[in-house]
């Protein structure tokens, strides 16, 4: 059995910035991820991001992870990737599968930052190739250089679904149309403007009825939606398209976390089950903590900084940092946490984050 | 289709080339890509049948987490095609169902 002081699981933006706050503080860090290359989703971003300075506005997310990644390589972390984590044991031991062999794992505290996956969206066509994630669009043209199709409607106008358009157009695609079931955009008006000005439209109370084709999407059937979301017979049109791109929220990859045994709550804005926990990002079960898209759906700005708060309290738990040097570390990441949430959805995901750190402490 | 030129990108560097069989045909990928990646370059859509009612399902999440690319990868079906990367000669098939594990001898 293997040994370290501290395990991420997940080398996103959450486990990096967990870990170089970690062991830059001289705690033993073991970073591990099922892929080929760490990173999480960063790489795929080619936008450039929000925020102020400090939420690395205006650099774009493969710039801000190449940063990381070299900050990692200098704090001496030790990184397991192609390496799947398939368990977590109460004696704070994780079963790792890596080249087909099985390792054992122990560490004194585990920091989960598995991240999320896309939601998917019910319709009649919606298993038909062709039917996929924006996420995996992203990946596949941005990562890989691979268009899967020639004509997209995108479903969902929320900053994914805008930015994932733009991101299509610029990879050479056409985007036929943004349907939007709610009666106003969803994402930031800065993103639509740019998919307006090529021309994209985007469609409110309007929504995918069908997809339609032999052995792969060949039409999308849209039909509008009146104010209390039902379909208005009679409005429906028929897109030819070859990809139906489903922009519609996220879910917490959360297995290791009901596996370990963590109290969870339903919180929709937070993107449904989010493990509860206290303002040091530490679960009801002493030493497992978490970080990032896990513990509530958000941006990898706000990811980065959950990690740094949760590899500061972890330092802290560990005696690498006395409690005033974390306090006051602790306190800068919750200013630029709470200078992220802002505005309508900023606010709401403020208050249910408060809402579960309350009953997180209260454990 | 490869995105060739990217305005923030740039053009696509010269990476080396291996050949992949699939279901039979010899098709070209980027050495290192994942399975799915050069499929979808190569315009293969289909990766695979359901069990019950043999529909096609392709790639959904790109991520290894939905499961919907599933292959038979060198005779070992079940394989994440998306986050499998290619070799030079590997073998693909479609699967159908659930696919089968041989007995190792």
């Amino acid at each position: 059995m293997r040994e370290t002081e501290l395990a991420i699981v997940g080398a996103g933006p959450a486990g990096l910035s967990a870990a170089i706050e970690a062991a830059s503080a001289g705690v033993q860090v073991t970073l591990i991820d099922e892929n080929q290359k760490p990173g999480g989703q960063l790489f795929k971003q080619i936008h450039k991001f929000f925020g102020s300075k400090e939420h690395y506005a205006a650099v774009r997310g493969f710039d801000i992870g190449a940063k990381l990644l070299d900050e990692v390589k200098r704090c001496g972390v030790e990184v397991m990737l192609d390496s799947v984590v398939w368990g977590i044991f109460s004696d704070h031991t994780l079963g790792i599968i890596h080249d087909q062999k099985n390792i054992r794992l122990k560490a004194d505290k585990i920091l989960l930052a598995t991240g999320a996956m896309e939601n998917a969206l019910a319709f009649p066509g919606w298993t038909l190739p062709g039917v996929m994630g924006a996420g995996a669009i992203q990946t596949l043209i941005n990562i890989h250089r691979v268009l899967p199709g020639k004509r997209v409607i995108m479903i969902g106008s929320g900053n994914v679904g805008l930015i994932v358009s733009y991101q299509l157009l610029q990879a050479g695609a056409q985007v036929v149309a943004v349907l939007e079931a709610a009666p106003k955009i969803g994402g930031y008006g800065v993103h639509a403007s740019k998919l307006r000005r090529c021309g994209v439209p985007i469609l409110t109370s309007t929504t995918i009825k069908e997809a339609r084709g032999k052995g792969k999407v060949e039409k999308a059937i849209a039909i509008k939606l009146d104010q209390d979301w039902r379909e208005i017979p009679g409005t429906e049109r028929e897109y030819d398209v070859d990809v139906i791109c489903l922009a519609v929220g996220l879910t917490p990859l959360s297995e290791l976390a009901w596996m370990a045994g963590c109290r969870f709550e339903y919180v929709p804005e937070l993107g449904g089950h989010v493990p509860i926990h206290d303002s040091n990002m530490e679960t009801t079960v002493p030493g497992i903590y978490v970080a990032g898209d896990l513990s509530g759906i958000e941006e990898a700005s706000t990811a980065m900084e959950e990690g740094k708060l949760a590899g500061i309290a972890i330092a802290e738990a560990l005696g690498y940092l006395s409690p005033e040097e974390a306090k006051n570390r602790k306190e800068a990441v919750s200013r630029r946490l709470d200078s992220f949430r802002t505005g309508p959805f900023g606010e709401a995901v403020k208050k249910a984050k408060e809402r579960l750190q309350r009953q997180g402490e209260a454990k | 289709m490869r995105v060739e030129d990217h305005p923030i990108l740039g053009k696509l560097e010269k990476r080396s080339i291996v050949e992949i069989e699939v279901d039979g045909e010899v098709i070209q990928a980027i050495a290192g890509e994942p399975i799915a990646a050069a499929l979808l370059a190569a315009g293969k859509g289909i990766f695979r049948y359901t069990r019950k009612l043999h529909e096609p399902r392709g790639v959904f999440c790109a991520i290894g987490r939905c499961t919907d690319c599933m292959m038979v990868v060198d005779g070992v079906p079940n394989v994440r095609t998306c986050v499998t990367p290619v070799k030079a000669g590997m073998k693909i098939q479609t699967q159908h169902g659930l696919g089968e594990f041989k007995e190792s001898s």
